[in-house]
């Protein structure tokens, strides 16, 4: 098969212009979209490909930008919302939770909107407590949301396009982290969102780390540390965090006794306790031969500092090290 | 803040008087009259309904207001996208929604028209052009611009449309939307009832001015400011607006000046909450009751009396009753429905 090399962020340019090429009932809209640098390398020259009535750069109004976005996807159209910092998407709250998530439960299914809306997790570089939040575990809380957390280059091109094409009200998150991760890549499929389960990266025997987004890029290069020293770790990546399907995870955890999951936002309330409690529930308690344990951020607001930011954010390190602690 | 009072149209003492007909379509008043005769006597099923324990969940009425959504509705198509909020059971039927599937789903049956899982703040009738009620303020208002932007899109003279009252004016995202939908020139009308009240609260109490289009002016919007309890001037001024929207010049925005006669949820007048709603600025309003307005205009234009009067009020009585009967039998969605419409149509 032939495959290209694309790196994250350009494998997600390659998403939006297949959606606009293909459908013309995509349009994006947002802040930034104009702009060479507000969205990396994920959106360049779109508005000068499809022109700037279908690449809409948008007033300051999160709010009234992400709910037209709803309105026209009752109306038949499948918008992609663009939020390049997650933390102003929270202006959208409405928009998103109590009007997208619900509307097709409020009217008997009747309608549904297929929007899609792309919230950016924009961590580090000094940009402090409002420009750095990974809130994806707020919108895996709410029915009626599917929620996309991309952590290969596939995912980030495949995943965009499975969201664009859902009925469903879709918030995919992307890591400027990860924009610079390279892989080769086959020709776009489109897949059925509701269909995508989480998926095995990497197989083994004595302990299962979980995790999405940029976590699950830490918990590869741990397992790849934990190798050279004789353990065998398998890496599940949830890829869709809601609906929430630990099918796969129980498995793995049935055969390696261990579990520890890593997530890039808060432990209380969190996806990684969210993962944990769907395993614990679903085995007898005899399985585990140790406590499962969480690798998130410690419970405080991002620092600006760089100094601080090193200490704050979860490293391929803490993970070896959490994990030989779960193996002992 | 200058020239942004409403004057006499804000004022109960005033414009009590039949409307003017001269030289309106007689045919099109006809079927006006019928249409808010029918809203009202739906509200007012619906209101002994909550009153005797038939309804379980809040309903808000609109009765005194019927003209706001009648004069709308008459310049509106099928493949308009209206959106309204708490209060919209006119809405919904001034569009030709069925009264027996709107009581179905205030009743909470399947047969609703939100299949019984929306309730009186939740309704839905896209086939008629009703994109969908809820419950948060202005909450929709955003929606309609977007549902006007993708008629720009799909290369349709269709609208969107918002109804909103005084109260969502006060929120955030109606100013964020009035902005957005005008920098993007879409084709979307603003329909403000203004009925001077937010829930218990009199505008004086919540802005410096009682005049909504003041916002328009802000945003460089075309507006309108009308007596909504004149059916005709309503349908005037929001005939102009949507002639130059469906033109192509960008969004509208109709302030329509009305009282509602009840509280701000179920049957009471609530005459005890509030500022400025005693029982005599309640009984002054009534004085301006569209209905009645057009009814006598009607009879002075020697074009209806009270004879045909009492026919039109028997024959849509008669069909408010059958409806609530046929409702009142219908089953409930079964408890499978919870589960069911959570996400909706999966991707082909």
């Amino acid at each position: 098969m032939t495959t290209v090399r694309k790196n994250y962020g350009s494998a997600m340019l390659e998403a939006f212009e297949y959606l606009l090429a293909k459908y013309p009932e995509v349009f994006v809209i947002g802040q930034g979209l104009w702009s060479p640098w507000y969205v990396g390398n994920t959106m360049t020259d779109l508005d000068k490909k499809f022109g700037a009535h279908r690449i809409i750069d948008t007033p300051v109004s999160e709010a009234a930008s992400t709910g037209a976005a709803v309105g026209a996807a009752l109306a038949g159209m499948m918008p992609i919302v663009v939020h390049p910092r997650m933390d102003f998407m929270l202006y959208a709250m409405d928009a998103i939770v109590n009007q997208a998530a619900k509307w097709s439960s409020m009217v008997g299914g009747q309608a549904s909107p297929g929007v899609t809306i792309r919230g950016i997790v924009n961590r580090g570089g000094e940009q402090g407590a409002q420009h750095s939040q990974a809130l994806h575990a707020w919108f895996a809380h709410v029915p009626g949301l599917r929620v996309v957390m991309p952590a290969t280059v596939a995912d980030a091109r495949d995943l965009l396009i499975a969201s664009v094409v859902s009925r469903d009200p879709v918030l995919y998150i992307d890591d400027r982290w990860l924009y610079g991760q390279e892989d080769d890549l086959p020709p776009i499929k489109e897949l059925v969102l509701s269909d995508v389960e989480p998926q095995t990266l990497r197989a083994g025997d004595d302990v299962t780390l979980v995790a999405s987004s940029y976590s699950t890029k830490l918990a590869l290069d741990a397992a790849e540390v934990l190798l050279a020293q004789g353990v065998a770790a398998e890496v599940i990546d949830l890829r869709v965090i809601n609906p929430y399907q630990p099918r796969r995870i129980i498995e793995s955890v049935m055969r390696t006794g261990r579990l520890l999951v890593v997530d890039g936002g808060w432990a209380p309330c969190g996806m990684a306790g969210e993962v944990i409690a769907s395993v614990v529930e679903q085995i007898e308690p005899g399985v585990l031969k140790r406590a499962p344990v969480r690798v998130t951020l410690p419970f405080a607001s991002a620092p600006t500092s760089k100094f601080l930011e090193r200490a704050y954010y979860p490293t391929t390190e803490l993970i070896v090290q959490k994990t030989r602690e779960l193996l002992k | 803040m200058t020239n942004c009072s409403l004057g006499h149209l804000s004022d109960s003492a005033q414009l009590h008087e039949p409307l003017n007909v001269v030289g309106q379509d007689r045919a099109v008043l006809s079927r006006q009259l019928e249409m808010m005769l029918r809203i009202r006597l739906a509200e007012r099923c619906l209101a002994n309904g909550r009153r005797d324990g038939l309804v379980g969940g809040p309903v808000h009425l609109g009765i005194g207001q019927e003209a706001v959504a009648t004069g709308v509705a008459s310049v509106l198509r099928k493949t308009d996208r209206v959106f309204g909020g708490h209060r919209s059971h006119s809405h919904v039927l001034s569009m030709g929604g069925s009264i027996y599937r709107l009581f179905a789903e205030v009743l909470a049956r399947k047969t609703g028209m939100s299949r019984g899982m929306g309730g009186s703040m939740h309704l839905w009738d896209q086939p008629n052009g009703f994109y969908g009620a809820v419950p948060i303020v202005a909450g929709t208002v955003p929606l309609a611009v977007g549902a006007g932007l993708a008629a720009k899109f799909q290369g349709m003279q269709d609208i969107g449309l918002a109804y909103l009252g005084d109260g969502a004016m006060e929120e955030g995202v109606v100013h964020e939307s009035l902005n957005l939908a005008r920098m993007l020139q879409a084709p979307v009308l603003f329909v403000v009832e203004n009925n001077l009240f937010a829930s218990h609260m009199h505008i004086s109490l919540r802005q410096p001015s009682e005049m909504m289009a003041r916002f328009a002016i802000a945003n460089d919007i075309d507006y309108a400011v009308v007596d909504g309890n004149d059916v005709v001037k309503t349908h005037q001024a929001a005939d102009a607006l949507a002639q130059r929207i469906r033109a192509g010049h960008g969004p509208g925005f109709l302030e329509a000046v009305t009282f509602r006669w009840f509280g701000h949820v179920d049957w009471r007048e609530d005459i005890d909450v509030g500022v400025h709603r005693s029982a005599d600025e309640v009984s002054e309003w009534r004085k301006r009751d569209p209905i009645a307005r057009l009814y006598l205009g009607l009879c002075n234009a020697g074009w209806f009396d009270e004879e045909k009067m009492a026919q039109l009020e028997e024959k849509i009585a008669e069909e408010v009753r059958e409806a609530w009967e046929r409702a009142i039998n219908d089953a409930p969605p079964s408890s499978d429905a919870i589960a069911d419409y959570v996400y909706g149509v999966r991707a082909a």
